[in-house]
């Protein structure tokens, strides 16, 4: 299996996506206005074909490029998760206004190229591989955070997300080479096999705890979430629909292949379960206090990093395939509540609470979507939220961390009350605020109620029929497990 | 097994609502909204035509099952003596809900009802579900529609009544998952019945049943868990109370026959003494409240937290007339204070304040009104020859018969609930009104009869002859007493072993299932 192994076959995706980088660079390059919008009108149309190539690959299990690039079920389930997540971010950002024109070009090169990137790490198998493709990504959001034209605060963003990306890829790096300097190999195959219990070889244990601290901040989990609501709130609201769901994702595919060497009791799954115990919490709470809604995301997303964490503590297929499942359930629950938030501030301005009153008289459906998303974040079924949480703690149960199922519970009752202030804005406040979003029209084109349609449908038919879903996650888990 | 071949009534009666719901997205006018409504809920009632089928026996029955998506949950639905009343209730509640907001309800009416009939769907599905998990989708989906109907066509102060209803009930209802999930861990499934046969060691019964109970006494509401309760009734529209008095409450009652007692019949026997005890402070406290208000909803709200004590004081005797009495008063207060809280939506329709001072003397005015009002205030307060009489005085006597202190304690409760509905009844009958409005107001109309009539006749019927509903549901309840005499020792068996220190008394210490035939050797040893 050690050798190249090169295969077309297995990688259309990447491949799809890598020509689209280059065919929107040289649109961005060319002269051609109309070649450039074209390539960019293509972006859609590929990542989908994409997603079909992925999905026709979920039962494959390839091992490329010396052993560093691993095509299986896992890899192919986020790849899915990825491109079609890509062309929702697309669909939402190409009615944005926060972006000049002229950039626009350059805008999607990004946009794709950290998508292309996050492909690639759904099938890094290998530690340098996966810091390698976790930059590429990375480098490409450096700039599309601070894209939204004349703010001040899209600029302060993009610094603060490029020093604590620095930081942490500093961290990560650190870290590798304490793994490397004790273990003398970096294929996460042949890690799994090794010891990591922190008496035998505490060095690697403190390596790897580094290396996640470095996935840690892509999850913006606790304590390496200060970026996050920051940036959520700086960049414009398409920009922040995209870094806070996708980028997420490559975060958590790494932390489910490393997290296949975790056992319950060791020390390092009992610092993945007080993070997520104090991330669920301190996401929840400061989550309470905010106004502005993309930093009350900000801070819900800090929670729901935890929730996933949730699923790799019991270091079984079952826990593995639940975190799986919730990151798709997060980001389609969060790529809703973010299609409606850019639908309403047609102007691209941040929008608070205020903002939404009045929501159900002007535009039923994107109420009702908007509820729908609210209560799938609480974890109220009939939604995806709460079969996904179902299964986290289902599988958490029993393996020592009981108190963590308590303590996700407990928190629902917590995030109750500032998702439900989406809904109670939107349906039963009528006084509307002297300029604000109301005065703005309303974004209500077919594309806009189709999104809106489309993904609250999403969330409610993978809330009551999940079954499909579950059982492709879970035999990919059940592969990845040594 | 012909419950099994021609159609499934049980799936149909869950989802036909929903399918209504849907169809009402495509209706233009208002009226036609009602209308179409009005004939959906008669039709919901057409179709539970084959439920008149049901057979005094014990066992689910009407069941249907499939898979439903991995982990072993599955779709599985079938009703038996505890839980036909309440879908029979449930389904019954609507068209009188559609009726009787006919006029109430003047503004997003296509909303409204979309809610109402989501609502009737998570009802019939919680009353029916033998699936935990479904249990608790259905459980949970109707906090939603609920929330917003009390959010949206609620009083004045109706965003503060909504969000603490949705606050309490949630926050009880996080627990019952990780109970739901736990008993899964445990026990391998998620399937009611075949969990209400497991015998559990009396730790892990003991934390289930904590979960259990606050989720369901939050949703009764029993006595220090009851604040939610008047503030929602009184600031939710007049349906939106109906359905709360009449099914919301039941769901806390019915977790408690359905899960508490044969999921935990150990701990179940252990928490008994406190049950009773907050069963008997409710019935106390919610009387002695309701004499105080001035308020006519708050005051029938507080009147609901005493007759729901008298609800779970009847389950935790544990006896077959208690729980019997438990079932029958659930029905009853269904009925009742369902109608009540009708009759005061009409009332204020009229006057436009929920106040007994701006509703004096209508007996002058409005003789029909007073005449129904009349009849459900007797029946509230368990009158002869109403069905409350019948509900209350079974229960009363299960509690006599276990304990005479218990029994004792009950009676200055059914003596103030007398106290408050007649103090009420009296001022709105014959009270001097400070002006003399009410002239101009009208009796009632065909369509508040047409809502009236029916709890009216139910009222009399099952005060006169309530052997029939009695004998329905008797062998369901007979099995639940008997089931859970015989499982109920197990407490023994563990404290005992426990205590004398023996080797194999750890086993019982870790959560494992015991076997049942570890029960009987072992409880005679303490006996």
């Amino acid at each position: 299996m050690e050798g190249l192994n090169f295969s077309f076959g297995h990688i259309w995706p990447e491949v799809i996506f890598l020509a689209m980088v280059l065919l929107l660079f040289a649109g961005a390059m060319s002269r051609s206005a109309a070649f450039a919008k074209s390539m960019i009108k293509l972006c859609p149309v590929a990542a989908i074909i994409a997603a079909i190539t992925a999905a026709a690959t979920t039962d494959a299990d390839a091992v490329m490029f010396f052993g560093s690039y691993r095509i299986d079920g896992m890899s192919q389930f986020f790849k899915i998760l990825v491109a079609l997540g890509y062309t929702v971010a697309w669909f939402n950002t190409i009615t944005q206004t926060t972006v000049e024109e002229e950039r626009k070009s350059d805008y999607y090169v990004f946009l794709t190229l950290s998508a292309f990137g996050l492909l690639l790490l759904s099938s890094a198998a290998e530690l340098v591989a996966v810091y390698l493709a976790m930059e590429l990504s990375s480098y490409s959001l450096y700039i599309l955070i601070p894209a939204r034209t004349r703010s001040k605060q899209a600029a302060e963003a993009g610094l603060k997300y490029i020093l604590f990306g620095a930081a942490a890829t500093a961290l990560a790096l650190y870290g590798l080479s304490f793994i490397i300097a004790t273990h003398h190999v970096t294929t996460i195959k042949d890690l799994a096999l090794l010891d990591w219990s922190m008496a035998d070889s505490a060095l690697a244990v403190v390596g790897l705890t580094l290396f996640l601290g470095g996935m840690f901040f892509k999850l913006a989990l606790f304590p390496f979430h200060f970026w996050c609501p920051d940036v959520y709130q700086g960049s414009g609201n398409e920009t922040a629909a995209y870094v806070a769901t996708l980028p997420k994702l490559g975060a958590v595919i790494v932390l489910i292949r490393l997290a296949t060497f975790l056992t319950p009791g060791e020390a390092l799954t009992d610092i993945l379960a007080i993070l997520a115990a104090v991330s669920i919490t301190y996401g929840n709470l400061c989550a309470l206090a905010q106004k502005d809604l993309k930093r009350m995301l900000g801070f819900s997303s800090v929670a729901h990093a935890g929730y996933i964490l949730v699923g790799l503590v019991p270091g079984t297929a079952e826990g593995l395939a639940a975190a799986a499942f919730y990151a798709m359930a997060y980001i389609l629950m969060n790529l809703l509540c973010f299609w409606i938030i850019s639908r309403i501030a047609t102007d691209g301005r941040n929008l608070c609470y205020e903002d939404l009153n009045g929501l159900s008289a002007r535009s039923p459906l994107l109420a009702l979507a908007l509820l729908m998303g609210a209560f799938s974040l609480v974890g109220l079924p009939p939604t995806v939220g709460f079969i996904g949480k179902l299964w986290l703690i289902t599988s958490a149960w029993g393996h020592g961390y009981d108190w963590l199922v308590i303590v996700v519970c407990v928190n629902t009752a917590i995030a109750i009350f500032y998702y439900l202030s989406l809904v109670r804005h939107s349906y039963t406040e009528e006084n509307i605020p002297v300029g604000g979003a109301q005065s703005l029209v309303l974004d209500k084109s077919a594309l806009s109620q189709g999104g809106a349609l489309v993904l609250g449908l999403l969330v409610f038919i993978l809330g009551v029929l999940p079954g499909p879903v579950w059982n492709l996650v879970l035999s990919a888990s059940q592969t990845l497990l040594p | 097994m012909d419950q099994f071949s021609s159609y499934p009534v049980l799936t149909v009666l869950t989802f036909w609502p929903l399918a209504a719901a849907l169809l009402l997205a495509f209706v233009k006018t208002d009226s036609a909204v009602r209308v179409v409504t009005l004939i959906a809920s008669l039709i919901e009632l057409l179709l539970a035509i084959p439920l008149v089928g049901f057979k005094a026996q014990s066992g689910f029955q009407f069941l249907e099952s499939i898979p439903w998506a991995a982990w072993g949950l599955s779709y599985t639905m079938g009703v038996d003596g505890i839980s036909i009343l309440m879908i029979w209730l449930s389904i019954l509640t609507l068209p009188m809900c559609v009726l009787c907001s006919w006029t109430y309800i003047g503004r997003r009416i296509k909303e409204f009802h979309v809610c109402l009939l989501l609502m009737t769907t998570a009802c019939v599905g919680v009353f029916s579900a033998l699936d935990l998990v479904l249990f608790y989708v259905f459980w949970e989906a109707l906090l939603i529609p609920m929330y917003l109907m009390i959010a949206i066509w609620g009083g004045d102060q109706r965003r503060y009544a909504s969000i603490k209803f949705f606050l309490y009930t949630l926050a009880g209802s996080t627990l019952l998952l990780v109970a739901i999930v736990a008993l899964r861990i445990v026990s391998g499934t998620f399937s009611i019945p075949e969990l209400m046969q497991a015998n559990f060691s009396f730790k892990f019964q003991y934390w289930i049943f904590l979960a259990f109970f606050i989720a369901f006494a939050i949703k009764v509401p029993m006595f220090p868990f009851h604040t939610w309760l008047p503030a929602a009734h009184v600031q939710a529209p007049s349906a939106g109370s109906v359905i709360l008095a009449a099914v919301l409450l039941k769901m806390g009652t019915y977790g408690f026959l359905r899960f508490s007692l044969p999921i935990c019949p150990a701990a179940s026997a252990s928490f008994a003494p406190m049950m009773i005890a907050i069963s008997i402070a409710s019935i106390l406290y919610g009387g002695a409240v309701a004499l105080g208000q001035k308020d006519i909803k708050k005051l029938i709200a507080y009147s609901s937290v005493a007759h729901m004590g008298f609800v779970t004081l009847g389950i935790f005797l544990f006896t077959q007339e208690g729980i019997n009495g438990a079932i029958f008063q659930m029905l009853n207060h269904g009925i009742i204070t369902g109608a009540l809280f009708m009759l005061i939506g009409a009332v204020y329709e009229r006057s436009h304040s929920r106040e007994i001072e701006n509703n004096l003397g209508l007996g002058k005015y409005l003789p029909a009104f007073m005449f129904f009002w009349g009849l459900f205030g007797l029946a509230s307060f368990g009158f002869p020859g109403t069905n409350g009489f019948v509900g209350e005085f079974i229960i009363i006597m299960a509690a006599f018969k276990v304990s005479n202190v218990v029994g004792f304690l009950t009676i200055p409760g059914a003596l103030l609930s007398a106290a408050y509905i007649l103090k009420v009844t009296l001022k709105m009958a014959w009270g001097q009104p400070a002006s003399p409005q009410g002239k101009s107001w009208l009796d009632l109309k065909k369509k508040e009869w047409a809502y009236l009539i029916v709890p009216a006749a139910l009222v009399v019927y099952l005060g006169l002859a309530p052997s029939g509903l009695l004998g329905l549901i008797g062998p369901s309840v007979k099995d639940t007493a008997d089931d859970f005499a015989a499982r109920r020792n197990l407490v023994n068996v563990i404290e005992v072993t426990s205590v004398k220190g023996e080797p194999e008394g750890k086993i019982y210490e870790e959560d494992l299932l015991l076997t049942s035939s570890k029960t009987p050797v072992a409880s005679e040893e303490v006996n």
